[in-house]
């Protein structure tokens, strides 16, 4: 068990949403304002995290041909709580979501880790492999809300943050954001669905470039130790 | 009555087309678009299983769940509903039109995961839907999402042999294309026609 490769894994190299390529409905949809980016973020966060110890937890007593059929049970009773409590205690939140906070049932993400991972590792591997995808999804979202509110309306933490009366996090959903030039100079089209795609695209081929190029860079690193080496043996 | 069924026609296959404006079955809809002819197969499945996933759970919740109080449990039956309707569809497929059976594929199964099919029949509940409505909702709902998947498979196989940067390559172009299909299904929203 490695945590900082779980951690670089959840985080770039092996990213959710940037590398695997799962769970880009919901990315593209909610990424509105910054409010709703971190609330989705961390709800899929706890849910794949709880997911996660239980799918490992049972992984030797379910059976091999009904497994998915399993998993999804545990997903949505996991869903629910979840949905439930957001009801509760933050409907803004819930509202602003709406049918996304159902539909983490059928995110790709958390059936494929199940699938992919916790059926093979720990209880503490999973947890940890729970936490750090769960992260690295939240920050992606975290990175569109951001670009997009921006570029958008010119603002910032819409929804999060408040600063009409000093600065304060707003838990309601109701703080207007900090705004950095005038809304009516804002490109109203980034916060509509077209904003939702281009941005994705936008931000994949972004980490496309910067993996190759460390890949490259890699290599290169890796030739030029070699080369010393040989400089080495035959000095020798 | 015939004007309601008209205008959530018109909705669900235009204005707010499923993955244009709602965003829901992206996966399979990048996933699946690279020939016209696997598109055209899914958009079909999909038609299907979402109407029928409609009728369906439309009488669960309101036959069932409602009368028992049960309706926090309305995702957990929901899906299980879906996992055994695509089962259900896969293999009378298998046995009545084999043809049909083999050229879906994989993504028969798969149409489990497609958040569409769970989305619609949760959009039913949330917008208190009669049977006949959900199943017109749901119906129309899969022919969007069918348009929508043909016509950008179509500008896909022209994407194929353009010049666009390296690091585009897969994803990010099919995303950069399908923002600017979702921008000609922008020309549609603001639109009614029945009220």
């Amino acid at each position: 068990m490695n945590i900082k490769k779980q951690f670089t894994e959840g985080l770039i190299t092996n990213n959710p949403v940037l590398v695997q390529q799962i769970g880009m409905c919901a990315t593209m949809a909610i990424t509105t304002t910054l409010f709703n980016g971190v609330g989705m973020g961390l709800s899929v966060l706890i849910i794949l995290t709880c997911c996660n110890v239980v799918v490992s937890a049972i992984r030797k007593i379910i059976p091999e041909e009904i497994r998915l059929a399993i998993f999804v049970v545990v997903i949505a009773g996991f869903v629910t709580i979840v949905d439930l409590l957001l009801q509760a205690f933050i409907p803004a939140l819930s509202e602003a979501l709406g049918v996304f906070i159902p539909l983490i049932v059928v995110n790709c993400i958390i059936i494929g880790r199940a699938e992919a991972f916790c059926q093979k590792n720990t209880i503490t591997a999973s947890f940890f492999d729970g936490v750090f995808q769960g992260f690295g999804y939240t920050v992606v979202l975290i990175i569109m809300c951001v670009f997009r509110e921006f570029v958008g309306s010119g603002r910032f933490g819409g929804g999060l943050i408040d600063v009409a009366n000093g600065f304060r996090f707003t838990m309601d959903g109701t703080g207007a954001g900090i705004q950095l030039f005038p809304s009516q100079y804002g490109a109203a089209i980034m916060n509509l669905p077209f904003g939702g795609f281009l941005t994705l695209g936008l931000l994949i081929a972004v980490m496309q470039y910067a993996l190759k190029k460390s890949a490259k860079k890699k290599e290169e690193a890796k030739k030029a130790a070699k080369k010393a080496e040989e400089e080495v043996s035959e000095a020798c | 009555m015939l004007t309601t069924i008209l205008s959530i026609s018109l909705g669900a296959i235009l204005i707010n087309n499923f993955i244009f404006s709602q965003f829901l079955g992206c996966c399979p809809f990048l996933g699946c678009s690279n020939k016209t002819d696997t598109a055209t197969g899914m958009g079909v499945a999909v038609v299907f299983v979402m109407g029928l996933a409609s009728a369906i759970c439309w009488v669960i919740d309101q036959y069932v769940l409602i009368p028992l109080g049960l309706q926090f449990l309305e995702t957990l039956a929901f899906i299980l509903v879906i996992a055994a309707l695509v089962q259900l569809v896969e293999m009378f497929l298998k046995k009545s039109v084999p043809s049909l059976y083999s050229a879906l594929g994989i993504y028969l199964p798969l149409i489990t995961t497609n958040c569409a099919v769970l989305g619609v029949v949760l959009l039913n509940v949330q917008n208190n839907y009669s049977f006949i409505e959900s199943v017109v909702y749901g119906i129309t709902g899969g022919l969007g999402f069918m348009l929508a998947i043909v016509l950008f498979a179509t500008v896909r196989e022209r994407t194929e042999f353009s010049d666009y940067p390296e690091c585009f390559e897969g994803f990010p172009i099919c995303l950069v294309s399908a923002s600017l299909v979702a921008l000609a299904f922008m020309g549609f929203s603001g639109m009614s026609i029945f009220g």
